[in-house]
């Protein structure tokens, strides 16, 4: 019992890093970037939510929209402001100014609402559903639900539709795809903004299972999304799903069977591993590097 | 040695024995009281962590997160040897350092194939898996802290150490092997055409920069004589990385600069200490955005109007 009930677990966490992990690998594929502050972009997203939720009163949906809204509108920002002046220089460059507008949102935020934990709003009902012998909190269900449905719109998104083509041109070759027609500022801003938004949805699901938030939450999280996002095979919508289900139950079952304490350790033994043994991840492809 | 070198490096001795002699007169004399003496030290251990990660980062160019993790190890060894074999200060300083340049080696060997946001990544993961362990194995005493380490380190031995480790790698990105090592940072497929054995520098690289970042880590724990894991973490990585990047990557003068600079600072600005980490985000952003728009040697221009350092800055 103690087992299914691990397996659940690990799937409801496991749903929310993935939904994150989905984030960084839109980014990835698309800027060849790593955004550092995605972790933190999920934490806005939480707080918007409490904001609008307790602060200022609002149904749950509509608190819900503006956390997605907002955190959308938050990447498009971000990387109109410190990334796109840097897309064509150095790894380095880009990578350090990444880490500066991680540290810059999580001070803001820090400042702002302090370094106290803040009870997040549970909006879902108490409770838990039954199915057979097995009892699903209404988050776990939740984080699962949201998980499969975005996945499968966002792969229906970037296959079937003109802008998930392009999207799809931008990835592959970016002086290519603008001399096509596309316009490729606008494809990147959609990219940040579609991440951003499943960022929102990320966080809420944080603070829902966990119920409380700092502005420290984004860090770890979004460390760990990281993980999985590289676990899957970086730049595969796909793979960041299964990572982050991976690797929410390899930490479930740390936790259960051997101890809480390294849960942390063990996901980043993970990391390790993937990256010395397949680099390119399970859904990966190798790519040879030209000269 | 040339001639020139040779002069060079004496009057970089005798400027560092004046530096030291001036500061230690003022600190018998009372002009430096016990607190800003303490404030010394502590920017000391900063300039030894700062120029030791540039050697990585500036030099070799490979992005590393994990320097709060070397310096633990170096902390922790020294401390526990201290402690516990009752070795020497120098001897568990070494033996720290010792250990930290293996944890080094070891992490480096299979990291190193990885290049830029891995590598980024994975360093901090190993930042962070030390510090797991450093928390969770009972003869580090945890989140409550090494105690009862002996008080050893002080102005003499960190100035000491400063110099060493800035005239270390300052000879060694002079020599063949800094030039290997730029030359990675410049072009690694170009350098490893050239019959340049590029992950033997790396690695070499990499392990003298966690060696050095055992030593400061030593020096830390002799002085503060208490160790929490919590000190290690992923903030303190990017304190120095913000250093050795405001500094300059690549420019040792730079890196001591801005770890003085970084250290004393925060000291006058306590009024504003809630902003200091909102300070490096926008420091490391602005620097750079500045420099890849390439807007500080046009800056410079503008208010130094030298000649000289407009094309030291636009080399």
């Amino acid at each position: 019992m103690q087992f299914f009930a691990t397996i659940i677990n690990g799937l409801s966490t496991g749903g929310m890093y993935a939904l994150v992990a989905i984030g960084y690998t839109m980014v990835y594929g698309i800027a060849k970037m790593i955004n550092f502050a995605h972790g933190e972009i999920i934490m806005v997203g939480a707080y918007i939510t409490y904001v609008v939720f307790s602060l200022l009163g609002m149904p749950a949906f509509v608190a819900i929209i503006a956390s997605i809204i907002g955190c959308a509108l938050l990447g498009v920002v971000t990387e109109k402001v410190a990334y796109k002046p840097l897309r064509n220089s150095g790894s380095l460059a880009v990578l350090i100014t990444a880490i500066g507008v991680s540290y810059l949102l999580q001070n803001v935020f820090l400042l702002i609402f302090g370094s106290a934990a803040i009870t997040f709003p549970s909006f879902l009902p108490e409770g838990q559903i039954h199915l057979g012998g097995l009892s699903i909190s209404y988050v776990s269900a939740l984080s699962l639900c949201l998980t499969l449905i975005c996945t499968v719109l966002l792969l229906i998104f970037i296959n079937k539709t003109r802008l998930g083509k392009a999207m799809r041109a931008v990835s592959e070759d970016k002086g290519a795809a603008e001399l096509m027609g596309i316009n490729v500022n606008n494809t990147i801003s959609l990219t940040f903004a579609i991440g951003s938004g499943l960022g929102a949805i990320g966080g809420i699901i944080y603070g829902l299972s966990y119920s409380l938030i700092n502005p420290y939450l984004g860090a770890m999280l979004g460390i760990k999304a990281f993980i999985a996002a590289v676990l899957g095979g970086i730049g595969d919508i796909k793979g960041a799903m299964v990572g982050g289900l991976l690797i929410g139950l390899a930490e479930a079952f740390t936790i259960t069977f051997i101890s809480s304490t390294f849960s942390d350790a063990v996901v980043f033994g993970i990391l390790i591993f993937i990256l010395l043994v397949k680099p390119a991840g399970l859904f990966g492809v190798n790519v040879r590097e030209k000269v | 040695m040339k001639k020139k070198e040779i002069r060079q490096f004496i009057l970089s001795f005798v400027l560092a024995l004046v530096i030291y002699g001036a500061i230690m007169f003022a600190m018998n004399s009372g002009i430096i009281n016990s607190y800003w003496s303490g404030i010394l030290v502590v920017a000391c251990i900063n300039v030894v962590l700062a120029t030791s990660l540039n050697l990585a980062s500036g030099y070799l160019g490979q992005l590393t997160l994990g320097h709060a993790g070397f310096m633990s190890v170096g902390a922790y060894i020294s401390a526990l040897s201290s402690i516990y074999l009752g070795t020497p200060f120098i001897i568990s300083l070494l033996i720290g350092a010792v250990c930290a340049a293996v944890v080094g080696l070891i992490i480096g060997i299979p990291t190193l194939r990885l290049k830029g946001d891995y590598l980024c990544i994975i360093t901090l993961a190993f930042n962070e898996i030390i510090r797991v362990i450093m928390l969770n194995i009972g003869i580090t005493n945890g989140a409550k802290g090494l105690m009862g380490i002996p008080m050893e380190t002080n102005f003499t031995v960190v100035f000491i150490s400063a110099v060493i480790t800035i005239y270390v790698i300052a000879c060694i990105v002079k020599s063949r092997h800094g030039r290997a090592i730029i030359s990675i940072r410049e072009d690694e497929t170009a350098s490893e055409l050239a019959g340049i054995p590029t992950s033997y520098y790396k690695i070499l690289a990499f392990t003298i920069s966690a060696f050095f970042a055992g030593i400061a880590g030593g020096l830390y724990a002799h002085y503060i004589t208490i160790l929490i894991p919590k000190v290690f973490d992923y903030n303190k990585s990017v304190e120095i990385l913000v250093m050795v990047v405001l500094g300059g990557l690549g420019n040792l003068k730079g890196s001591i600069i801005a770890a003085i600079v970084m250290t004393i600072l925060p000291e006058y600005l306590r009024a504003f200490s809630d902003y200091r980490m909102l300070l490096y985000a926008v420091v490391l952003i602005a620097a750079m955005i500045l420099k890849e728009k390439n807007l500080v040697p046009h800056l410079k221009a503008k208010f130094l109007k030298k000649k000289d350092d407009v094309e030291e800055a636009t080399e």
